[in-house]
């Protein structure tokens, strides 16, 4: 009987607590800068897409949201042709980011997305690049990778040495 | 009031002012139960989030009437209409202020405790016309509940009914005058408390609907209006119990200084609170524990009660 009472009692004094709500549109949930929400696609520092279409992160989604495909352009460097999303299908699980080679795909925090109409939820490769760098800024896959493309030639990367001619190595 | 005329249009006034105060508890509610869950509550349409009342009201008069193919069809609509006709009856008994009530019958409260037990019918036959397994175990739930506490609801009111001399409920409350009969009964004040909980199967009692065992009890099979004359017709009963509450013990439109009938109004949603508390607070019991609650502990208490009062009430005159 008196625990009766004294839950009720208990229950009547959290009358004057503070109230748990955050009132969401004009009090927010402060978000990390790691929060997965919307899904980008980012660009490198001279401005060209960092997707080289490799499928990695289509093959990583478990709701296999992500549909794409991959052309090359004249000098062979490999980009999307499509690249779409579909964020209805979605769960902002954040596997694509980390299949990503290239750091192309990126999570942002960012979840207020709702539409009215469901095919509005697809996104296609305008709406998901950015003219941002995004989480590795100064990054640029070509400058670090060993192939040729038209932005460095073979072995002039950061860390490379110039190619060695095989022909040439003599004692 | 004699006048016919006088009649209706107290008639219009309660109906109207009841059936207000049930769409406000709603809100009342919800606000209450979220304030005590650190929560805020509906808050957003219009002032306080006040205008959820019409909202809701809107909401269920546009849901889809349904009635299920299995169901007894006639005594399935009838149902829910029973509930919310015999509260509202009850009502006419109420004396809200001196001279503003409808019926001051000198059978009052007998008048009440009957409408009150009439309720079960809609329980039963609800859960009964459904044709629904889950349904059926609440309106037997709800029967044996109603049943066992209606007996020592009405055994708790006679210490009342000693002290005033009267089953008229005015002249229960201008019996009150020196003092209120909560201090006088106090185990009769409980026991009416807790039987009146369970009349209306509001939370800590509410085992015919026990949402979290039977769906929704008896009413699991109702939508649109006819769910929500159940709705309504809680409650109303709500209301009714605290209203009774307040007339049998805490002496009715009695009190100085304000108004008689804002001093009734006070004490009923004084009480109205209380009952959102339980709700808030308490666990709902076994239905074994319920009813061996109500027959070794409290038929056995309010009999006393009754002896003592009636031995106190003898020695005295």
């Amino acid at each position: 009987m008196f625990s009766l009472l004294r839950s009720m009692a208990i229950t009547f004094l959290h009358l004057f607590s503070k109230r748990e709500t955050i009132q969401y549109p004009e009090e927010r949930v402060p978000l990390h800068p790691r929060w997965r929400g919307r899904i980008v696609l980012t660009r490198d520092p001279d401005m060209g897409e960092r997707c080289v279409g490799c499928y990695l992160c289509a093959a990583a989604c478990p709701v296999d949201c992500i549909s794409l495909q991959a052309t090359e352009d004249e000098q062979g460097r490999r980009y999307p042709e499509f690249f779409r999303i579909n964020f209805s299908r979605c769960i902002f699980c954040g596997y694509c980011e980390e299949a990503c080679p290239t750091y192309a795909i990126q999570l942002l925090p960012d979840f207020e997305m709702a539409e009215y109409n469901r095919q509005n939820l697809v996104y296609e490769k305008e709406d998901l690049l950015i003219d941002s760098q995004g989480k590795y800024p100064g990054y640029n896959y070509y400058k670090v990778a060993g192939v040729d493309s038209g932005i460095k030639p073979k072995g002039g990367g950061t860390n490379e040495n110039p190619p060695v001619d095989i022909h040439q190595i003599l004692p | 009031m004699t006048e016919p005329y006088h009649y209706l249009l107290m008639i219009v006034l309660v109906l109207f002012t009841l059936t207000s105060v049930a769409a406000l508890l709603i809100w009342v509610e919800r606000r209450l139960l979220a304030l005590w869950q650190d929560r805020c509550g509906p808050n957003r349409a219009g002032p306080l989030g006040l205008f959820i009342v019409a909202a809701d009201t809107l909401k269920l008069f546009f849901k889809e009437d349904w009635i299920p193919p299995f169901a007894d069809k006639r005594i399935f609509v009838v149902a829910p209409a029973i509930v919310a006709a015999t509260v509202l009856l009850s009502f006419v008994v109420v004396p809200f202020a001196p001279n503003l009530l409808i019926a001051d019958l000198h059978i009052g409260l007998l008048f009440f405790l009957a409408m009150s037990s009439m309720g079960v019918y809609s329980i039963v036959l609800g859960g009964w016309a459904s044709n629904n397994k889950y349904s059926l175990l609440g309106a037997l739930r709800g029967a044996a509940q109603m049943i066992s506490y209606e007996v020592f609801m009405g055994l708790s009111l006679m210490g009342v009914v000693m002290l005033s001399g009267s089953f008229r409920l005015t002249d229960i409350v201008l019996a009150q005058q020196d003092y209120w009969f909560i201090f006088t009964q106090p185990l009769g004040f409980i026991i009416f408390l807790i039987a009146g909980v369970a009349e209306t199967h509001r939370l800590p009692f509410d085992i015919p609907e026990a949402e979290s065992e039977l769906v929704a009890g008896f009413h699991a099979e109702y939508s649109g209006m006819k769910f929500g004359m159940f709705f309504i017709g809680e409650y109303l009963g709500i209301t009714l119990i605290s209203a009774m509450l307040t007339t049998l013990f805490l002496g009715g439109w009695l009190g100085p200084v304000l108004p008689p009938i804002l001093w009734f109004i006070l004490k009923t949603s004084a009480f109205i609170v209380l009952f959102i508390l339980l709700r808030a607070s308490l666990p709902r019991p076994r239905y074994d524990q319920l009813l061996e609650y109500g027959w070794k502990i409290l038929l056995p208490l309010s009999l006393i009660n009754l002896l003592v009062t009636g031995a106190i009430s003898l020695l005295t005159s």
